[in-house]
């Protein structure tokens, strides 16, 4: 069917509708990695000694190691590390919001980032990470009054060192992956949370991560503690400004959940995917871990994957205590050159503890996407349950889609239960809807949309409709 | 290492030892022997940290010394290869002791033109056409060691050609016997089916050796399937359970051909299968069933590779392992569909039954996909036997045992049931019953046939 062909080529070759940049005098540190950027990195960011020689451990190691090229489903050239800027920092730090660059606060209009007045009707407290230092925090007072820390991953540094001691690089040590270790050396900020025992966060906590200065690898390093009973929601999200060079992403993400605490993170990831030749775009390498270290803990991931030029991101629970809980909700989208290679890892360890993986991939043009995936089941961890669903979807000839996942059962008493698969969107459906009266576009839409929904479901009110709107950037322009 | 280098020496002066032969082998053959061996020497045996291998560590074979077996009639080797034979059921039974071919053991018969069923070593010397167009073609030295090594040492085997349009009645049953009564023996079993245009065969290739025998078994064969041809084919691999048994199988499938393989793993200290299917001619069909019971330290590792090349393939797999004790289950599915395999509808499944809590299985169905128009889905399941089922069968008065060992007998049925080589069939359901106490008149298999994916 031609028109449907042209009709799909038209809707994957929508260009990236916020692609600026915002012109900011960056304070940046030269080109290159070696010791003496990673104490210029410290020393910028006023930081203690131990801080300091935690870096220098890893990078140390780092040097060691060497880039996994091989194993993942990923084709991309060698990335110059030392031709990337580890350190770019808004100059003037401001105070109060009043402050702050309009320049940087046009930007986050654009965007539709609930600042100021918006952020209270929408409820949600931002922690804006702009290139690596924290420009504003908001809401912070009124979370202090319960004892919950938000704030920047720096200022977490100075201000509460024992409990950054105690968990950074608990879940995530220094030495886990290659990028991993590169974040440990080089990262700049991030943010921090910490829920007291008992607290309930009243609100979503939100953090909006800008990649903006040119070839500056944003090393962010996010900690959620949440101690026994807590409970909290975190959303974080991501658009990128238009550009040519690859920019280098490695970001780590540790969550701790004690027991009975839940964790909630949803992400949304909207970085430049790169032009429709596959020139440009972010190379984004995460380590995302969760630790459910108490009994009846539950860590959930969703995520809504459609920027980058590569994508390599597997989000992780470790099931420690007994009847945790391990949830991964992933809708990834590449179209033109975009390749991505993502999905989950869940170790049970602990008696009774259960996992569900729902992974939803669709690929356009020449996208390549791959769902790699491990449950493993321990010999202790009995009467343990894992479902995990992979579907793909196939928009044009040219893509693929890929799944590898690794299923390992060790004990009689727990079920491990895996299914995928792969389709492109039914004629019949397709035809269904016309005979409706809905127009060719309107109808992939709908289907795109459907076929995502279980994920969707997942991500709270606001981000579910950011999430719809980052989709039909990639395949639509309204979808209804 | 000096293991491995002492090893190679050996099967060096092996290598020259058979090369000399009697003069009367031709010589591509050596050619090829020699390239496969020179492969093997740079490559060696593959170590778990190659991706392939992660969970099946091949080191007890490469430290062990065996001697190449001798293809001598002995008495253990006659009575091996009596206790499995299929007797008047089979159109043809072949039998081959440490792949050498047995003449005297073997029934070959008439079974119409352009066929011929007999020794590779014969065929190779005879320069039969097919032989030299197709032997070591399709299964490559360069991919899985093991095939180099074999291909290294290849001499004799079978050799398997179904004419144009024959239809045999009654399988073709090759059976393998390892004979390690007095040492250690390796053996490098070849086989070569070649199905001519519309053909239609069952073919039953059985790995067995003498009790408690140590040996090493490393059997490769290619399949290649012509224009419309059908072959229904049964690996049925009872190795002694101290045997390392390695085997690659190739198959190559024409336009609107049909190929349903069957492999069924029950013996074997160490097992790995690699079965790779190339679909390449469009509306071919493959069917992939697979049954692994084992228990003790038994350790079966099966890697399938369906490979769509061309539009309009339907590919079915279906992989069942029951693991009891320390027995330990790999299982690599990949289904690979290639740009052009639009209309491709490939379905896998893979299900595991754990009947004790040192069992192990890794499960890793894998699909690659680069064409849009199709319809590829896998599931994989791990679990033990359901709880309520043995509830419910407990309600209707069955034993606590008696309901498991049912449960566990359905569980494989399901395989069992569709094999249409009705020796194969019971001799699968007798093990089965046999291992779980039940009777040996059970048969589930006529209640399912209503299953329409019975086939």
């Amino acid at each position: 069917m031609p028109t449907e062909t042209s009709e799909l080529e038209t809707i994957a070759n929508r260009e990236y509708k916020w692609g600026f940049v915002t012109d900011i005098e960056a304070d940046s540190a030269p080109p290159g990695l070696n010791e003496e950027i990673v104490r210029f990195i410290s020393h910028k960011k006023g930081e203690p000694k131990w801080m300091l020689d935690w870096r220098l451990r890893a990078y140390r190691h780092w040097l060691t190691m060497t880039e996994p090229h091989h194993w993942p489903h990923l084709k991309y050239d060698p990335i110059d590390y030392q031709n990337t800027i580890y350190y770019s920092a808004p100059k003037p730090k401001k105070k109060s919001l009043d402050e702050v660059d309009p320049e940087l606060l046009k930007t986050y209009e654009k965007l539709g980032i609930p600042l100021q007045e918006r952020e209270i009707l929408a409820g949600v407290a931002v922690d804006a990470v702009f290139d690596s230092v924290s420009v504003a925090t908001t809401f912070r007072s009124k979370l202090a009054e319960m004892g919950i820390i938000f704030c920047s991953f720096g200022e977490a540094v100075r201000e509460h060192p024992e409990l950054v001691q105690k968990y950074m690089g608990s879940v995530v040590p220094y030495s886990d992956n290659y990028f991993a270790t590169l974040n440990s050396a080089v990262f700049t900020d991030g943010s921090f949370v910490y829920i007291p025992k008992g607290v309930r966060c009243p609100m979503e906590l939100s953090t909006y991560f800008r990649i903006n200065a040119q070839n500056t690898g944003q090393f962010e390093r996010t900690l959620i503690v949440a101690e026994e009973g807590a409970y909290v929601s975190y959303l974080e999200g991501c658009t990128a400004p238009k550009r040519d060079e690859n920019q280098l992403h490695a970001a780590v993400v540790e969550l701790v959940a004690m027991e009975n605490a839940t964790i909630k993170y949803s992400t949304v990831q909207n970085w430049y995917p790169g032009d429709k030749d596959g020139k440009g775009g972010i190379y984004n390498f995460v380590t995302k871990r969760g630790a459910c270290r108490g009994a009846n803990a539950k860590i959930t991931w969703t995520q809504v994957e459609t920027g980058s030029a590569i994508t390599w991101k597997y989000p992780s629970v470790i099931l420690q205590g007994d009847n945790s809980v391990g949830e991964f909700y992933s809708v990834a989208l590449t179209h033109h050159y975009q390749q991505a290679d993502t999905g989950t890892k869940m170790i049970h360890i602990g008696k009774n503890t259960r996992s569900t993986i729902v992974s939803k991939g669709i690929s356009a043009g020449r996208g390549q996407n791959t769902y790699r995936g491990l449950v493993k089941i321990l010999k202790n961890a009995t009467n343990s349950r894992n479902y995990t669903q992979c579907d793909s979807l196939l928009l044009g000839d040219r893509c693929g889609a890929h799944t590898f996942p690794y299923i390992e059962v060790r004990n009689t008493t727990s079920r491990a239960e895996h299914e995928a698969s792969t389709s492109k969107i039914g004629e019949d459906q397709l035809f269904y809807c016309k005979t409706r009266g809905i127009s060719l576009e309107d109808a992939v839409n709908m289907i795109v949309n459907g076929f995502c929904k279980d994920v969707f479901r997942e991500l709270p009110m606001e981000f579910a409709v950011e999430a719809q709107k980052l989709l039909g950037v990639s395949l639509e322009g309204s979808v209804g | 290492m000096t293991q491995l280098e002492e090893q190679t020496m050996m099967n060096l002066s092996n290598l020259s030892r058979l090369s000399r032969g009697d003069g009367r082998q031709r010589p591509w053959i050596d050619e090829v022997r020699r390239g496969a061996i020179e492969r093997f020497e740079k490559v060696g045996f593959p170590s778990v940290k190659e991706e392939a291998w992660r969970f099946t560590n091949v080191s007890p074979i490469a430290q062990s010394t065996f001697a190449l077996g001798e293809g001598a009639l002995t008495e253990s080797a006659r009575q091996v290869s009596e206790q499995y034979g299929f007797g008047i059921e089979a159109a043809a039974e072949l039998v081959f002791i440490n792949g050498i071919y047995q003449p005297e053991l073997s029934r070959a018969g008439k079974l119409g033109s352009g066929v011929r069923i007999g020794s590779l070593e014969a065929a190779i010397e005879e320069d039969v056409p097919e032989v030299r167009q197709h032997l070591t073609r399709h299964a490559r030295i360069d991919g899985n060691p093991f095939v180099a090594l074999n291909s290294g040492f290849l001499r004799d085997g079978a050799f398997v050609r179904i004419g144009r349009g024959v239809r045999v009645s009654g399988p073709i049953h090759l059976i393998f016997v390892s004979d390690a009564a007095s040492q250690s023996t390796v053996s490098h079993p070849r086989v070569l089916i070649v199905a001519g245009e519309g053909s239609d065969s069952q073919i039953v290739e059985s790995y067995v050796g003498t009790p408690g025998g140590r040996y090493f078994t490393n059997a490769v064969t290619e399949i290649v399937a012509a224009r419309d041809s059908r072959i229904d084919h049964c690996r049925l691999q009872q190795e002694s359970l101290e045997a390392f048994h390695v085997a690659t199988m190739q198959v190559v499938q024409d336009e609107a051909s049909n190929v349903i393989s069957q492999a069924a793993t029950l013996g074997g200290k160490l097992t790995r299968n690699d079965l790779n299917v190339i679909l390449n001619g469009e509306y071919a069909e493959s069917t992939l069933n697979g049954l692994v019971v084992i228990g003790g330290d038994q350790h079966v590792d099966n890697h399938t590779l369906l490979h769509h090349e061309k539009a309009n393939c339907p590919s079915h797999e279906l992989y069942k392992y029951v693991l009891d004790d320390r027995a330990t289950g790999v299982f690599r599915g990949k289904i690979f569909v290639q740009q052009d395999a639009q209309k491709t509808n490939a379905k896998q499944n893979s299900k595991s039954l754990l009947l004790s809590d040192d069992a192990r299985i890794n499960a890793m169905p894998a699909l690659e996909i680069y064409a849009d128009d199709v319809k590829c889905t896998h599931g994989s399941t791990t679990g033990p036997v359901d709880e309520d089922m043995v509830f419910y069968l407990r309600t209707r008065g069955v034993g606590l045992d008696a309901a498991r060992h049912l449960l566990t007998y359905a569980f494989a049925a399901d395989i069992t049931r569709r094999i249409k080589v009705v020796p194969v069939r019971r001799r699968l359901e007798d093990f089965m019953a046999a291992q779980h106490g039940l009777p040996q008149d059970l048969r589930i298999t006529d209640l399912g046939s209503h299953d329409e994916a019975a086939r």
